[in-house]
């Protein structure tokens, strides 16, 4: 497959990891942390710790967005869709995300009627084909979605069709990294910054980071390579204690980032003046809502939604895990109340959470390293 | 609905619930049909019920995965299938066409596998009741002279087998749904494999320990299940698995795993090791069979699980499919 497999090219994959052993100090110990939750279901899929010697730990960022999303959005947007008239449309990505009503595919075999989309026009296109229903397409995801909810909006506007609306849950990761910096608990070493929302973004929102906290992050790509590659650019940032923003996915992120779907985004969208984050809490202007020239579009004023909170399950810690203080299976619920069949957290739902990662891809691993050392 | 998807679910639901209240004291490890002997002849029976949605796609339709379905599972448990018997539960108001068009398929199925269909029973639902049609097969089919199948015979060092490319027919159901708006040259696998596995137990029966195809829940799901059943690991080479262009494609844009894709004309099979070359060569030679490929071996850790490892060096554990395969967009 091209643009795929020069990327996952075994003989460069294996010169990269050697050069990355080369360069890390074996008396030092070094914390990265992944940003963006593709890059964790990465790490996991292809099975990249293999490569990495034991002084580089990765740390699992806040960058999945169905798993910062708190529990009460859910049935928030459920409560909405309640009324058979509504259509509650969303990504493949929500309907296993738990609600304390539950996720939207049990409300879906208790008869509500859901359906998975896989971009906001096609919510829109339901709307058009469904007059006489009206389509609520819930929307998630940082800026790598949110462009595309934008000109769906501005879309349904220019056409005028009035049967369809959102309900916003966009995010935006600059101030989420922020936090995790600001968290007390949190020694990092450098940042693999986000692909997929750089492309929309560009690498210049990261300069505070190497200004203020003099980290060095480098925006990566998703395949074995590009993450090897990031990690040995780091590597040298490092080792010359330097701090720069160094853009490692080319191929795909501009430095400026995409004009016209930031643009899209400033059309449709405005900051909120703070929103909750599942696990790291309140963080101020982390999140879009609909303008008000697009509120008749705007689920959460054109319905009248009920506002539910959720605490988390004191056991659960998410939040910890969430913010890379906890690995995954250092949380007391892992794998045994909270397994990917019965999820407590959103970390064990969605294919990027770093807990389901986790638990797919690795635990009966370290079981098994376990088991050969004990018996060794 | 997850019971339904092929994975832990629909294992839970079948050991947790029918099992202990029908099978009783003779119950064995799942296979796919049930072997017995009545007056001192042996027969294999298997039933297979039928829902899917659109009832045609490119390279088959409901009918053509409903004679195939019930042929390869009991090809897979060791049997040659002799007869079939269909129930039809269709839907007030379904067309006469379609239906003429599924029987049809039905019937050229057979023919070409050489298989009877040899009774059925037709129900009329009301109008919404049912997705259009369902059909549910039944087949009785005779045991392959010098097969013993069974999980529980499968030693470290044997080598697992796969027919041929995977994830061709649950990528061409999804696009095919209309969902998606891309397109790729896909068609179902839907096909008997019954000729593949008589080429295989002609060269290698002795050493042919368990075979099983890969439905629902995809070679993951089915390996997970064997790793239970015999209590091994199996270790799987990455590189070795065939995939097509297409449907690696589509599970890189939608973030599924070809592993956990639905097929409906291959079959897995696990070979003692001094057997494994003859029988992935009569294999590549037997028509549909050229893309054969021993894909790993099974192994004392991880004892229950599924271990793919990549060709640079990395590994991952491969679990059973939970629910249905959901895309991934955001």
């Amino acid at each position: 497959m091209k643009f795929v497999d020069e990327f996952r090219e075994p003989e460069l994959v294996r010169r990269t990891a050697e050069e990355i052993r080369r360069l890390a100090d074996p008396h030092r110990h070094y914390r990265l942390m992944e940003v963006c939750g593709g890059h964790t279901h990465a790490i996991y899929r292809f099975g990249l710790k293999d490569l990495l010697p034991d002084n580089i730990e990765l740390i699992h960022g806040p960058g999945c967005p169905v798993c910062v999303l708190p529990m009460g959005r859910i049935d928030d947007g459920l409560a909405l869709a309640m009324d058979p008239n509504v259509i509650f449309a969303a990504f493949g990505d929500m309907m296993r995300v738990p609600g304390a009503s539950g996720s939207p595919l049990e409300h879906k075999a208790r008869g509500m009627d859901v359906r998975i989309v896989y971009s906001p026009s096609d919510a829109l296109k339901l709307a058009r084909l469904n007059p006489d229903r009206h389509v609520m397409f819930f929307a998630i995801g940082f800026e790598t979605t949110a462009p595309s909810t934008a000109l769906t909006l501005m879309r349904a506007k220019a056409e005028s069709i009035h049967n369809f609306s959102v309900f916003c849950n966009h995010v935006t990761i600059i101030p989420a990294i922020r936090a995790i910096l600001d968290s007390p608990d949190m020694r990092l070493d450098a940042f693999i910054g986000p692909g997929h929302v750089s492309t929309v973004i560009g690498c210049r929102p990261y300069e505070w980071i190497v200004k203020n906290e003099h980290k060095p992050i480098v925006v990566s790509g998703f395949e074995p390579l590009d993450m090897l590659q990031s990690i040995v650019m780091l590597l040298h940032q490092l080792k010359k204690g330097e701090a720069r923003v160094e853009n490692q996915y080319k191929r795909v992120v501009p430095w400026e980032g995409n004009r016209a779907a930031l643009r899209a985004m400033a059309e449709v969208f405005q900051l909120r003046p703070y929103f909750e984050w599942r696990g790291l809490g309140f963080i101020s202007q982390s999140a879009l809502r609909v303008r008000d020239e697009y509120a008749e579009w705007d689920a959460e004023r054109r319905f009248e939604v009920p506002g539910v909170r959720v605490t988390d399950p004191k056991a659960a810690q998410c939040g910890e895990v969430l913010k890379g203080v906890l690995k995954p299976h250092q949380c007391k619920l892992f794998s045994r109340e909270c397994t990917p069949e019965h999820p407590i957290g959103a970390l064990m739902v969605s294919s990027e959470g770093s807990c389901a990662a986790y638990y797919n891809y690795e635990h009966r691993k370290t079981a098994m390293v376990n088991i050969q050392s004990s018996t060794a | 609905m997850a019971h339904g998807a092929g994975g832990k679910a629909s294992r839970r639901l079948v050991e947790g619930l029918f099992a202990p209240l029908l099978f009783g004291d003779s119950y064995e490890p799942l296979g796919d049909a049930a072997h017995f002997a009545i007056n001192g002849a042996s027969v294999a029976v298997t039933t297979d019920a039928f829902v899917v949605k659109p009832l045609s796609f490119p390279g088959g339709s409901i009918g053509d995965l409903a004679v195939n379905g019930t042929i390869n599972d009991l090809a897979v448990s060791g049997a040659r299938a002799e007869a079939l018997v269909v129930t039809y539960i269709l839907e007030a108001g379904l067309p006469t066409d379609i239906l003429a068009a599924e029987v049809h398929a039905m019937a050229e199925s057979a023919r070409s596998a050489g298989v009877k269909i040899t009774g059925g029973d037709t129900k009329v639902v009301e109008h919404g009741k049912a997705d259009r049609m369902y059909i549910t097969t039944t087949g009785i089919g005779s045991p392959i002279r010098g097969l013993k199948i069974d999980a529980r015979s499968v030693r470290k060092g044997d080598k697992v087998l796969l027919s041929g490319p995977i994830g061709d027919h649950g990528i061409t159901i999804l696009l095919a749904r209309g969902d998606l708006d891309f397109e790729a040259d896909l068609r179902s696998d839907t096909r008997s494999v019954l000729p593949l596995v008589e080429a295989v137990a002609r060269v290698a029966a002795p050493g042919l320990r368990w075979m099983r195809d890969p439905t629902r829940g995809g070679v993951a799901t089915s390996l997970n299940e064997l790793a239970r059943d015999c209590g091994l690991g199996v270790c799987l080479h990455e590189e070795s698995i065939p995939v097509r262009d297409a449907v690696r494609g589509a599970c890189e844009l939608l973030g599924l795993d070809p592993l956990h894709i639905a097929n409906e004309g291959q079959f897995l099979a696990v070979v003692a090791a001094e057997y494994a070359d003859t029988a992935i060569n009569a294999l590549n030679l037997a028509p549909g069979g050229e893309q054969a490929q021993i894909i790993g071996e099974i192994c004392d850790q991880p004892a229950g699980s599924v271990l793919v490892s990549t060709s640079y060096g990395g590994s991952r554990i491969v679990d059973m499919l939970v629910g249905d395969p959901l895309p991934r967009i955001c």
